[in-house]
């Protein structure tokens, strides 16, 4: 049955697949956690500061974002940053944006509305009482949450944010629907240049599985151990 | 802004002479509703049936349930479906594969397989956690009044299961409707690959995306609506209900 | 009626019940007592099989419980239970909590299962709230209707696991004087209790257990009276004090 595959078209296609694809995937992912993350901590912020001047505007944001598939989201930033990059910069035509760089903007915003939502139920799952002591010792709100709360809710919450990551890692791949060679565009260049779908694609298949369960036993390992320490 | 608007293109005829764009996105609408009612239906019944098995006092059905969901859960929802639009006709028997190659509509049964096995796995993880969240006595009162372990899933355990992870398992639906866009790759002309379509023949960018993503929102609040009526009739008087946490994307 | 014989099960490496052996005649009543986590609830749990158990045998009317070819759903149709926290399924009206076992288990059809429902239900002074759902009633109507369940498949004996200890003080009795009806009609029951007031009144024997064994089996009368243990001794007075 395997005699019609050719398994070689993988090794010798690795170090294009894992220098050019998979090395976009990760940074990808890392950066697009982090400003996920900061973004999305502003937001939890903003949805739990009582007025309606910013939470309404938040809420919005997140609900949108949480309404409509992702894959609509990249085709509206990918079409829609060049003409706000123009606007930005005052010129005359649409900005050129990078790939990378359109990518980064979108993940980045639409993943903040998810970490949005579980940074607002980590803040809410501190106590009142932690507030209310650091402000009783005299600091102020910015000072209680950026030194009291934020950072015990960042530890609760970790697991959580990191399976979310490892979701974001998953996501990566549809950028592959503005031809964006990520690791799946990669291989499914490689397959539709060689013509091995079957091997390209299985391929990509085991090699994100295995990233992605490596990654959640490690998450899993984190949260006995945090949970043995509490 | 050099961008022309025309808010009037719905109204004017797409590339096909037939429809006009207006009335394909709607064509798309149709398409997006049909593939996740689909998949969505795999979805619950397989969802729920390895759910259960996680659950059960049999280390084989256990091990078999957690392997199931970490195979469609770590391996991202376009890849599923590459792998069975582009390679299960592949390496089933010739005859076979050559059939699947040819069937009309390959795209939308692709996708409902794809996209149902993809969201069972998550369906499995809610009905095992609120399996787990019932009193340990349920089961056993069940069992203790001559039930046997399937009666005492269907007639105890999943009906409150169910009652109890509404909440999620609305988010759960939520994301089936979204994630039937990933299957504009494999060709299924569903909402979002109309307005893609749509941008791409009549340029008018912004007005293609706005509707689509007014009709995606106006689905979600009519689902959101409908489950919280459902939700409601179906709620067991006196019970307080159990606050199940809430899914990610 | 039960034989429970040199009963020893182990959790892991710890063993809860050791060596244990007892016997309920056709109609006796059988109070287990003793401190937590003697085993009480563990070995009551072994009698219909709910808990496995790694040595001994018990059997029930003759038919072994451990045996792998008992037909356990069958054997637990004829043993009645009554759990700590009533276990009613709250999705069911009170209704439908009894008549469902009766269609699915004992093949009743729904009239003759409606009718014996609303008998039963009559008998424990319920059935007024026939209709309603579990999550309506008080924790003693709750526990009364649990009972109900049980005998609606016409046991032939019944198991008690501390029927009373989820309840508010002012509903002990209500559920107690089901109880002693109960006994005086004849079932065959054992009780794992706290209530000494109830082992007095209708208990032919009392067992006593303290951290897995069975220390003492004797005659109420005697066990109260003479107890011959010192843990037996040290348990009656903490807990006839109040």
């Amino acid at each position: 049955m395997f005699a019609n595959y050719d398994f070689d078209v993988i090794w010798r296609s690795l170090p294009y697949l894992f220098y050019q694809g998979m090395t976009f995937t990760l940074l990808l992912t890392a950066l697009a956690t982090l400003g996920g993350i900061v973004i999305g901590t502003l937001l939890a912020l903003m949805r739990l500061s009582g007025t309606a001047m910013l939470t309404l505007p938040a809420a919005a944001y997140v609900n949108l974002m949480r309404s409509v598939p992702f894959v609509l989201m990249i085709f509206w930033f990918y079409f829609l940053m060049p003409y706000i990059g123009q606007w930005i910069t005052r010129s005359a035509q649409p900005l050129q944006v990078g790939a990378f760089a359109s990518c980064l903007v979108t993940f980045t915003l639409f993943e903040a509305a998810f970490f949005c939502e579980i940074m607002r139920a980590g803040i809410q799952s501190i106590s009142r009482g932690q507030m209310a002591a650091a402000q009783a010792l005299g600091m102020t709100y910015p000072t209680a949450m950026g030194f009291i709360v934020l950072p015990q809710a960042f530890r609760n919450m970790a697991p959580v944010l990191l399976t979310q990551t490892i979701i974001l890692f998953q996501d990566t791949s549809l950028v592959y629907v503005i031809s964006v060679t990520d690791f799946l565009g990669a291989a499914s260049k490689v397959a539709e240049r060689d013509g091995r779908l079957v091997e390209m694609y299985t391929f990509a298949a085991v090699v994100y599985f295995i990233i992605s369960l490596a990654a959640s036993r490690t998450v899993a390992h984190l949260q006995r151990r945090i949970a043995i320490i509490r | 802004m050099n961008y022309h608007w025309n808010w009037a293109i719905f109204w004017e005829l797409s590339p096909d002479g037939v429809h006009t764009y207006f009335q394909t996105l709607l064509l798309g609408t149709g398409w997006t509703l049909a593939t996740a009612a689909c998949a969505w239906i795999i979805a619950l019944t397989l969802g729920s049936l390895v759910g259960a098995l996680r659950t059960m006092p049999f280390a084989a059905a256990v091990r078999f349930g957690n392997v199931y969901v970490e195979l469609f859960r770590d391996v991202p929802l376009l890849v599923q479906m590459f792998l069975w639009y582009f390679v299960v006709p592949e390496i089933v028997p010739h005859a076979f594969g050559t059939w699947l190659k040819q069937l009309p509509n390959a795209s939308f049964y692709t996708a409902v397989v794809a996209l149902g096995l993809y969201m069972s796995a998550r369906v499995a993880e809610q009905v095992r956690a609120g399996i787990l969240s019932l009193p340990r006595g349920q089961r056993q009162a069940a069992l203790a009044l001559g039930l046997t372990l399937p009666q005492t899933y269907a007639y105890v355990l999943l009906p409150m299961t169910y009652r109890i992870i509404m909440p999620p398992l609305t988010s759960e639906l939520l994301n089936t409707i979204k994630n039937s866009a990933v299957a504009l790759t494999i060709g299924l002309m569903e909402l979002t690959a109309r307005a893609r379509a749509m941008q791409e023949f009549s340029f008018q960018v912004f007005e293609a995306f706005t509707a689509a993503t007014i009709i995606y929102i106006v689905i979600n609040i009519v689902v959101t609506l409908a489950m919280r009526v459902v939700e409601r009739r179906i709620a067991v008087p006196g019970y307080l209900g159990f606050k199940a946490p809430a899914a990610g994307h | 009626m039960i034989k429970i014989d040199a009963i020893s099960k182990w959790y892991g490496p710890t063993q809860v019940l050791k060596d244990c052996s007892a016997e309920v005649a056709k109609g006796e009543v059988v109070v287990v007592c003793g401190p937590s986590g003697s085993g009480k609830s563990t070995l009551i749990k072994c009698v219909n099989g709910l808990e496995p158990f790694q040595k001994g045998h018990i059997s029930v009317d003759g038919i072994s419980v451990g045996d792998p070819n008992t037909d356990l759903p069958k054997l637990r149709a004829r043993i009645g239970m009554v759990f700590q926290h009533f276990e009613l399924f709250p999705h069911l009206s009170v209704t439908r909590n009894l008549t469902l076992p009766q269609i699915k288990v004992l093949h009743r059809d729904a009239e003759a299962a409606a009718d014996n429902a609303m008998r039963l239900l009559d008998r424990v002074g319920l059935r007024v709230h026939a209709d309603k759902f579990p999550g309506q009633l008080s924790g003693g109507q709750q526990q009364r209707v649990a009972i109900a369940r049980a005998l609606a498949m016409d046991p032939i004996a019944m198991l008690f696991d501390e029927p009373t200890s989820a309840l508010d003080p002012e509903m002990i009795q209500e559920v107690l004087d089901v109880m002693v009806a109960l006994a005086k009609d004849g079932m065959t029951m054992i009780v794992v209790t706290h209530e000494m007031g109830f082992a007095r009144k209708v208990a032919h024997r009392v067992v006593f257990m303290d951290k897995g064994e069975i220390v003492e089996d004797a005659p109420t009368a005697d066990f109260f009276d003479k107890p011959r243990s010192d843990r037996a001794q040290l348990f009656l007075s903490k807990i006839l004090q109040h």
